[in-house]
């Protein structure tokens, strides 16, 4: 089931911010065209994903302040409100079904981070 | 698949039955996809938990109320119509019709149309005020009048009626009524006795309960005024919810000439079958055993006995338990088996305790040797075990009592959980037995709550069992002879006082040399910030430094307490609530310029709400400049060390309180620990700091101090228990010293001091050992690693402000530091502030 909110084939790179502006194996927020993504910095593991600002269980800007981490080999993030986990991969809620995120197309060039919105 | 081969299932009503009947079917028709189902409901909404309806306003959303998402429905190929009753059954074509038109064929109709609130037929239910309790849209109503009502009355003092009064009374009424006709409050749940620590309990809370009370009618004009009694008497209120029973939806039935009783509900056997082979009703619209099951466990029974029999298993509604536990705003109340049993078949074990609002009774068969059943009220906790006593008819120790009051001395009566037979029923919701718990725990490993409710749905339904589920999941790990370890998390084989040791043996101060060198996978939110208390209570370097801001939970991360809305809260310290007014002052400036919402805590300090995490650093900033430190208020660390102000004013005091509170707070300031630490020093008995309910307390005495350890306020208060007495202060501190580093190596992540103690082999007992009397013999080791946490101590906030690139991390948008977050909004609040409720 493929439910990630955007047109995969209808998307623009966007410079996002430079690599060194996230803090490594964490995340921070970017503002993009008045959209609040969230970045994360997953340097254990040699990714990086893109992912909106706000945790759906109750509408809070916070993901990007999230603790990042791991489930299985599924890599996730925690909501620092109330710890929804959202895999990072397909958005999905994995521990209350029934909440997803919309995750974005994420590249690295030069030092900088894009984001395909 | 030949979908002409599938038989056609249409269920009438999606209330919590009839959701959970498509739940067992698809179950049970996975492999097989033999049924299609078509499902129609009355409501504009899918199913949702009606029993904890009234949790809608303590601030659960419909969504959260929600049984399965409607994607559940479009996934498992369900044809769902919302708002769209069924308005005809044609038995002779087999065929229904909606109220939209639409027509679906079936071959087998199954009736879960619930039922609806009851109504007397008094003068003036039709006028403006009054309302049911029985839908999301009838809490929409009743919450929109409540804004401008201020008295409010519920029609009805049985369960679902009290439930309705807990609601009256979170939406802010100044006065709740509850009038009932019969003389008692869930009259068919409790006894006379008990509904009156009941009603004490209740009334002690705010609400107004008129017992026999027969309302003639409502008066009022067009609107509700209030409410008119057989008595002569009467009652002003501006709303009243009618909660007086339910009325089985059987009107359709009745419509297609199915057989219904005359005092209402649709008649079936004991397969639920209707007078119609091919027609079954399930839930609160049938009457099977010549009574209506007003409960949900065994409508979900019915749903089971209804998808086994269509899948052609060989089973029976047999007659179903009707006893039920539930918390009252705030008061437990349990009823089982048959509670007003009574002599001369039976033996009555009675207990009251009016002052502390506890009433229990058993009955106790004539012989002494089964019990028949029995009422909780103020105290059920063992509920559950004098159920399944009950259910299982298992025989009774000698002395009856124990069953209610506790062994009174020896051993506590009875073996626990793991001494049920193995056919007691655990999960009575989801009708799953104790036999069936411990197979899924020993032969397929599932032995956590949360993979158990994946692989049987246990405690999914009411919650009610899960403190049992968690008993049987540790006898059945005993019982295999497994060493029980609280082992952190997936990525950690190792509990947090295995892993404080191998950290500091090893020396390691990152988090990722911890995880490469003792862990696997990636972390998660559970271990990082297990792991960052352990490194900062053995080092206490920075917590941002090094790898370590992104392993800080999000409020140690900041620095700062995140609250609704995303922004956050500032609370600079006030070491023994002791504070100058140019300090004040400062307060009050800082607070005006960055349009902070300013509150009194209970720790005795300010704290200032409402601020956007870009302006953090700088309100900090100007608090250092006039001499303010961090409060660590966020942290899982030392918060307050509250005091009373002793022999400096109070004409009471015998000691110092407020100087010797002063001096605590500043020895033990950014000590991090497995929780956060609360204090408080009394200079006299009287106790005004309520140290007897702190993790660390001290009261003065003629002679020097008494110190208590362990207690806490919170969901599960427990008073602190007495440590030593009549020290000086000197020997105090070298006592505080050892039990908190003590408590900080060897506790479990997020236990309070108090919840460590109660897990404590040997207890207070085994405590005093290690601390006063050193019987381990690491006293003094326990005192120097408490010395280098003082002596290493640094203000964080002092660091981030004078640090530029720790500085940096606090911006809302990496790429436009200076924007704040746009979506943060907020309310006026009396003279104040405060953040937009969230939706």
């Amino acid at each position: 089931m493929d439910v990630i909110a955007i047109n995969k084939d209808k998307y623009t790179w966007q410079a996002a911010c430079t690599v060194d502006s996230i803090p490594e194996d964490g995340g921070a927020c970017v503002l993009l065209n008045g959209q609040q993504i969230a970045i994360f910095n997953f340097t254990r593991r040699g990714e990086w994903y893109a992912t909106t600002n706000e945790c759906p269980h109750r509408q809070q800007m916070a993901l990007s302040r999230g603790m990042i981490g791991s489930l299985g080999n599924e890599p996730k993030v925690a909501c620092p409100f109330h710890k929804k986990t959202f895999s990072l991969k397909t958005g999905e809620c994995l521990n209350d079904e029934g909440y997803q995120i919309a995750t974005f197309p994420i590249k690295v060039e030069d030092g900088v981070v894009y984001v395909g919105v | 698949m030949n979908t002409n081969k599938r038989s056609s299932v249409v269920v009438i009503g999606n209330g919590m039955v009839g959701y959970k009947f498509c739940e067992k079917l698809l179950a049970k028709d996975k492999n097989s996809g033999q049924f299609m189902l078509t499902v129609f409901g009355e409501e504009p909404r899918v199913a949702y938990d009606r029993v904890h309806l009234s949790a809608y306003f303590d601030g659960k959303t419909a969504e959260d109320l929600t049984m399965a998402p409607m994607d559940w429905y479009i996934d498992n190929g369900i044809q769902l119509y919302l708002s769209d009753p069924v308005v005809d059954i044609d038995r002779e074509r087999k065929q229904i019709r909606s109220h939209h038109g639409v027509v679906v064929p079936y071959d087998y109709l199954i009736l879960a149309t619930g039922s609806g609130a009851f109504v007397p037929p008094l003068s003036g239910v039709e006028k403006d005020g009054v309302f049911v309790y029985r839908t999301i849209e009838d809490l929409d109503l009743i919450q929109s009048h409540a804004r401008k009502a201020r008295k409010g009355a519920v029609l009805g003092g049985g369960l679902l009626g009290l439930e309705a009064a807990k609601a009256l009374l979170d939406l802010g009424l100044e006065e709740a009524h509850v009038v009932e006709f019969a003389p008692r409050l869930m009259p068919r749940q409790l006894d006379d006795a008990g509904s009156s620590v009941l009603q004490r309990q209740l009334e002690s809370l705010g609400l107004h309960i008129h017992l026999s009370k027969s309302t003639q009618e409502i008066t009022g004009d067009d609107t509700i005024t209030g409410m008119q009694f057989n008595d002569g008497s009467h009652l002003d209120v501006d709303m009243l919810v009618i909660s007086a029973g339910i009325r089985p939806r059987d009107e359709l039935a009745k419509l297609s000439g199915l057989e219904t009783h005359p005092r209402g509900g649709i008649v079936v056997d004991n397969f639920l079958q209707t007078s119609d082979p091919s027609i079954f009703a399930i839930g609160e619209c049938a009457v099977v055993h010549h009574m209506i099951y007003g409960l949900v466990a065994p409508g979900y029974e019915m749903a089971e006995v209804v998808a086994a029999r269509m899948m052609g298993d060989d089973k029976e509604f047999k007659p179903y338990d009707m006893s039920t536990k539930l918390k009252l705003i705030g008061t437990d109340v349990g009823s089982f088996g048959d509670p007003f049993a009574a002599e001369p078949e039976c033996r009555t074990v009675v207990y009251e305790n009016r002052a502390k609002g506890i009433y229990k009774r058993i009955n106790v068969s004539a012989d002494g040797k089964e019990l028949l059943g029995g009422i909780l009220v103020g105290d059920a906790d063992q509920y559950n075990m004098l159920l399944q006593t009950c259910k299982n008819k298992t025989i009774l120790p000698p002395d009856a009592e124990d069953l209610i009051l506790g062994s009174r001395g020896g051993e506590e009566a009875g073996a626990g959980v793991m001494s049920l037979p193995d056919d007691a029923l655990i999960c009575s919701c989801e009708a799953i037995t104790k036999a069936m718990l411990c197979h899924e725990i020993g032969e397929n490993g599932n032995d956590t709550i949360d993979l158990l409710k994946k692989a049987t749905k246990a405690c999914t339904g009411c919650g009610g069992c899960t403190p049992m589920v968690k008993d049987i999941i540790q006898g059945v790990q005993k019982a295999k002879g497994v060493y029980v370890r609280n082992i952190l998390c997936e990525h950690f084989d190792f509990t947090r006082q295995e892993l404080f040791d191998l950290v500091k043996i090893n020396g390691l101060k990152t988090y990722t040399s911890v995880l490469n060198t003792f862990g696997k996978g990636d972390g998660c939110e559970v271990c990082k910030p297990a792991t960052a208390s352990i490194l900062a209570s053995l080092w206490n370097e920075n917590i941002l430094a090094k790898d370590r801001a992104p392993i800080q939970d999000s409020n140690d991360r900041f620095l700062a307490n995140i609250q609704r809305g995303g922004t956050y809260s500032v609370m600079p310290r006030v070491a023994g609530g002791e504070i100058s007014p140019e300090k004040l002052i400062v307060l009050g400036q800082v607070a005006q310029k960055y349009g902070l919402y300013t509150k009194i805590t209970g720790g005795q300090r300010i704290d200032l709400f409402g601020a956007h995490v870009g302006d953090l650093p700088k309100i900090w900033e100007e608090l250092i400049v006039a001499g303010f430190e961090s409060g660590h208020a966020y942290g899982k660390s030392l918060r307050t060390v509250k005091s009373c102000v002793g022999t400096t004013w109070c004409r009471y005091g015998v000691q110092d309180s407020v100087t010797f509170a002063i001096e605590l707070e500043n020895r033990y300031k950014g000590l991090r620990s497995p929780h956060k630490l609360k204090s408080g020093v009394s200079g006299c008995t009287r106790e005004c700091a309520e140290a007897q309910s702190k993790d660390f307390g001290l009261i003065a005495t003629d002679k020097g101090w008494n110190i208590y350890v362990c207690g806490n306020g919170g969901t599960k208060p427990q008073h602190a228990q007495l440590l030593a007495s009549d020290v000086d202060k000197e020997t105090a501190v070298n006592l505080l010293d050892r039990f908190l580093m003590f408590y900080v190596k060897t506790a479990d992540p997020l236990a309070r001091t108090a919840t460590w103690l109660n897990k404590m082999e040997g207890g207070m007992t085994y405590l005093k050992a290690v601390v006063v009397d050193d019987v381990l013999g690491i006293g003094a080791e326990l005192e120097r690693e408490m010395q280098l946490i003082v002596d290493t101590y640094a203000c964080e906030w002092k660091e981030v402000v004078e640090n530029p690139e720790l500085r940096k991390r606090f911006s809302h948008f990496v790429n436009e530091p200076e924007v704040k977050d746009p979506t943060v909004q907020f309310e006026p609040l009396r003279d104040q502030v405060k953040a937009k409720e969230w939706a």
